[in-house]
């Protein structure tokens, strides 16, 4: 029993992990990862509601009626992340002010409701809420190290400590909104590169990780084809 | 008069919602193969985020704000896009399926588009009234469809170009977008 406890937990965060093998929540994996620690506090905010909905979810699974199920999610990870806002905004403010409105858009991070439909919604609490902390700890892996690189070559700090050569030149595009693309791309581009298999190339036929609400609704391109053919 | 036009400018070019603020990464991402789909689906995220902002700017004046519960916004915010968004497909199926048709598929997919979230919270969070929300709402979500249209050309074209390996799928796609978040970088004089 343990060691499908482990396995989930290692699951998350290599074999499954959510930004570089499902990529998935490309909204905040793009937009906060200016530095390290940002990176860090989005993902463990997300690792935290992430544990506690599919807890949450796993002890109402069969209580929530199928045909509401969608809602029922939304709600409770809506509260959950309110609760994680209100959290932050009261004991860590520098780090709310830093991630601003991206604190409630965990709400609608994909991996969170695509782990409640595809995990939660079937597994014990216990199991569900390994996943969850395994997921968690992908995300916030993943994200500390594209904001390492942004900082590195943007800022040339690293936790906002000094790292580089005095004579160093920060590149500040890294910082700044190109550079979030260009580093996502090369760092998908490497794992391409060793033959490890992500959803990418797969998904980016259909819909590219939006899986937000792909429940069970296939994406639209996916669909339309399906309507042409059927 | 002149500060509706600034702030339509401001949130349609200098801070697009793609390329500067990353809300609506996945269908921008997604859905933006064929020039033609993404143009309905920025058809539909102008519809909806329209709708939504001025429905959600009401809400958070009339009863948030009396009963003292803003800090429910993100909840309640989250259930009445959903279930605009449903209703919205309802009511489009029966009147007019013709719009329906073009834009049916989309829709359902918006409700967790965070763009739409994204620019409910961003209208409180500047305090706009119910004007500004509006003019927000309709100048965001015509950046969406700007920058996924002009991506969705890129995109036709790249498809015949010899790309290397590692390269394919994703990572191109993704420089093609830091390209384009560098050109709407130069929008930033404007205002």
């Amino acid at each position: 029993m343990n060691g499908a406890y482990k396995e989930r937990i290692i699951n998350g965060i290599i074999k499954e992990n959510p930004t570089f093998i499902l990529v998935l929540g490309m909204c905040p994996t793009l937009a906060v990862t200016t530095s390290a620690i940002n990176g860090i506090g989005m993902g463990l905010s997300t690792c935290a509601v992430l544990i506690l909905s599919n807890l949450i979810i796993s002890l109402l699974r069969n209580t929530i009626p199928d045909q509401v199920r969608i809602p029922g999610y939304i709600v409770v990870i809506a509260s959950l992340v309110t609760v994680v806002e209100l959290i932050l905004r009261a004991y860590i403010p520098a780090l709310y002010d830093a991630l601003g409105l991206y604190i409630p858009l965990i709400v609608v991070n994909c991996i969170i409701l695509g782990r409640a439909e595809a995990y939660a919604s079937k597994a014990t609490p216990l199991l569900a809420a390994c996943d969850g902390l395994g997921m968690g700890l992908g995300f916030t892996i993943a994200l500390t190290l594209i904001g390492i690189f942004r900082e590195l070559i943007g800022a040339g700090t690293l936790f906002g400590l000094h790292v580089m050569p005095a004579g160093y030149q920060p590149v500040a595009i890294f910082v700044r909104a190109p550079g979030a693309f260009i580093v996502l791309g090369i760092l998908i581009a490497v794992l391409n590169g060793l033959h490890i298999k992500n959803n990418s190339s797969k998904k980016v036929e259909g819909c590219a990780g939006d899986c937000c609400s792909c429940g069970k609704e296939a994406c639209g391109d996916r669909k339309e084809e399906q309507r042409i053919e059927g | 008069m002149s500060e509706m036009v600034l702030l339509l400018i401001g949130a349609a070019l200098v801070n697009n919602v793609v390329l500067s603020q990353f809300y609506g990464l996945c269908p921008f991402l997604g859905v933006s193969k064929q020039v033609k789909t993404a143009a309905s689906m920025g058809l539909a995220v102008i519809f909806v985020i329209t709708i939504a902002s001025a429905v959600a700017s009401l809400i958070y004046d009339f009863v948030l704000t009396p009963l003292d519960l803003q800090f429910l916004q993100t909840i309640v915010f989250i259930l009445v896009i959903a279930g605009l968004v449903q209703f919205v497909e309802m009511f489009l199926k029966k009147s007019s399926p013709a719009l329906y048709q073009a834009l049916g598929v989309y829709l359902p997919l918006i409700t967790t588009n965070c763009a739409v979230l994204g620019v409910a919270l961003q209208n409180v969070q500047n305090e706009y009234n119910f004007v500004s929300s509006v003019v927000n709402g309709i100048g965001t979500s015509v950046g969406f469809t700007i920058a996924i249209v002009i991506m969705a050309g890129i995109r036709e074209r790249n498809e015949n170009n010899n790309i290397i390996g590692p390269l394919k799928g994703m990572p191109i796609v993704l420089f093609t977008a830091a390209l384009m978040a560098i050109a709407f970088n130069g929008f930033s004089g404007l205002i």
